[in-house]
């Protein structure tokens, strides 16, 4: 069958990242040892794994902002190895990174206006005002800087305006970390509404508890190599002691 | 910090400006002797505001540290020089466009060429285009070498053959350069407002967090290193206008150098601060001069007084007094 006479554009990959045998070195340290990664469409994937282990790394590596030595990454069925990270968050991922990403010298309302913008597909279920909802107490604050708002706040406005993005895929790297236990709640209510609406989220988190819940795959890395890939970590005790330490 | 000045700030520098619009009036008064001087030296200073605010767009805002800055400046000039008549006078509304054309070609091909530096490479790389820009003009016949060419009748400004204004009045053409200068400040103002303005200024911020939201960061430097270099020829263009004469100097990296001390002293990022700075530095350099023929060694003292005292520069001073609630800007990377 020639490409011509496949479906058009309309083809929705069911895998939404595909990445396979990524080595990403930091100078001559080797950190991730041919990683193979995958997240389907709409699915909740948990990446755990002690300190050190390559988790942001890997996460990195998939979006360009270091680039593997080896390796290939697939985002939506299209190869994206080597591009610019820009263009591959343009594909539908928003990430929200380790250690709050707001601008000091912006206020609320321009962080949120700034993503704003409809899906790779066109979807366009997060609105403004929908992340206003979501956050009432950023609609408190639509006037103060990025640097006028608690570590809380500057999460959730991080994931609000990731959201104001349109995203199929959220990835959160560390996001209730340094957190008050209220506002942990707060922003795991947040992220279980999310994956209602079916976008999937790559969430890296201390709070394993909560991430066996919430996930429907579980990824454990260890010394930069995959060592557990599945959906039967809580019958596994042994495995989750032995790797992450509970 | 860009968007909202404090009420009281805002009134300071609304009195300011009073000053300068009122100033025609009573300066004969004051100054009896020496104000026809004075009345072009704030037209000086006024041209001089535009080309800090148009650098503070690009060091203080995107984080672009040029020290070639003034090369798009002097182009702006030379461009004037270059197209007018020998002994006629050049028609402003086509002159004007054509300078701020050629400036915005030359400013988007030099940010083109240097962009994807950063840090000190890229105030290397625009320090080599600034003076590739002085030798051209130094070294060949393009327009008088380093002697500099004369534009011995100014632009008109007509209408159907009706002048607007006579640039060659030095009164008027104060208030035409008032008019500019603060049209560009409130066109600066707009543009920082505008989603352009915010990707901008969070590049400024923290690039590669911008680059994780999804936008293309040296796009957007391109396009605010071509505005910023299109208004420093705007600069130039009047400069040229009111002198009547270009040469090499105007481009060279002193130049671009006290362009970056005036937007330094005033307050990087502030807009209104790299204005305040072009008044206090050259204000001051006039009160030296006047003293004593050591005047450089009082205005080096002045500018390291300043900045070790006044990190944000007066900007910086003016938001503390006016109570500005700044809490510890926390700058992660």
């Amino acid at each position: 069958m020639t490409a011509a006479m496949l479906p058009a554009q309309a083809t929705r990959h069911s895998t939404f990242i595909e990445a396979a045998g990524l080595h990403t070195y930091y100078g001559s340290s080797h950190v991730l040892h041919g990683v193979d990664f995958r997240v389907h469409r709409g699915e909740t994937v948990a990446l755990m794994g002690r300190n050190g282990m390559g988790k942001s790394t890997l996460l990195k590596s998939i979006l360009g902002i270091v680039r593997p030595r080896q390796g290939r990454v697939v985002v939506d069925g299209i190869d994206v190895t080597g591009a610019e990270t820009h263009a591959i968050i343009r594909r539908g991922i928003a990430y929200v990174p380790e250690g709050r990403g707001v601008f000091h010298n912006l206020t609320v309302a321009e962080h949120l206006r700034m993503a704003a913008r409809p899906g790779p597909t066109g979807r366009l279920d997060w609105t403004y005002e929908r992340v206003l909802e979501t956050f009432p107490r950023l609609a408190e604050r639509l006037d103060n800087l990025g640097n006028h708002l608690s570590g809380g706040e500057q999460q959730m406005l991080s994931i609000g305006r990731a959201l104001m993005t349109n995203p199929e895929l959220l990835i959160l790297d560390e996001a209730t970390e340094g957190l008050a236990p209220l506002i942990r709640r707060e922003i795991w209510r947040v992220v279980r509404a999310v994956k209602e609406t079916g976008i999937a989220s790559v969430i890296v988190d201390k709070n394993v508890g909560v991430l066996l819940d919430l996930a429907d795959r579980n990824v454990i890395l260890v010394k930069g190599s995959v060592v557990y890939y599945g959906n039967d970590l809580t019958a596994n005790s042994e495995v989750l002691k032995r790797h992450i330490g509970v | 910090m860009t968007d909202r000045l404090p009420r009281p700030l805002a009134l300071l520098l609304l009195a300011l400006l009073a000053v300068l619009v009122l100033y025609p009036l009573f300066g004969p008064m004051l100054f009896p002797e020496k104000h026809t001087f004075l009345l072009q030296k704030l037209t000086g200073i006024m041209i001089l505001a535009i080309l800090a605010m148009s650098l503070d767009l690009l060091v203080g805002v995107a984080g672009l540290v040029s020290l070639g800055h003034a090369a798009f400046f002097g182009l702006g000039g030379y461009m004037l020089a270059i197209l007018s008549p020998q002994y006629d006078a050049a028609n402003i509304w086509v002159v004007l466009p054509l300078a701020l054309l050629a400036v915005a070609g030359a400013a988007a091909l030099v940010g083109f060429l240097s962009i994807r530096t950063s840090g000190i490479y890229f105030i290397m790389v625009t320090l080599a285009f600034g003076q590739m820009g002085f030798y051209l003009f130094n070294d060949t016949k393009l327009a008088g070498g380093s002697d500099g060419a004369y534009i011995m009748v100014k632009p008109a400004v007509e209408i159907a053959g009706y002048a607007l204004v006579k640039l060659g009045s030095k009164q008027s053409f104060y208030y035409v350069v008032l008019g500019l200068f603060v049209g560009v400040y409130f066109f600066f103002r707009m543009l920082l407002a505008s989603p352009f303005g915010r990707v901008v200024r969070a590049i400024g911020v923290n690039e590669n967090r911008v680059r994780g939201l999804g936008f293309n960061p040296a796009l957007y430097k391109l396009v605010a290193f071509t505005i910023g270099g299109t208004v420093a020829g705007l600069s130039g263009f009047l400069a040229a206008t009111q002198y009547g004469f270009v040469n090499p100097s105007m481009l060279s990296w002193h130049h671009s150098g006290e362009a970056l001390v005036m937007v330094i002293l005033g307050g990087m990022g502030t807009l209104f601060g790299p204005v305040l700075g072009a008044f206090v530095f050259e204000l001051a350099r006039l009160g030296f001069e006047s003293m004593t023929e050591h005047w450089l060694a009082l205005m080096g003292a002045m500018v390291i007084a300043i900045v070790l005292l006044l990190p944000k520069g007066l900007a910086g001073l003016l938001l503390q007094v006016f109570g500005d609630p700044e809490p510890k800007a926390e700058e992660e990377e």
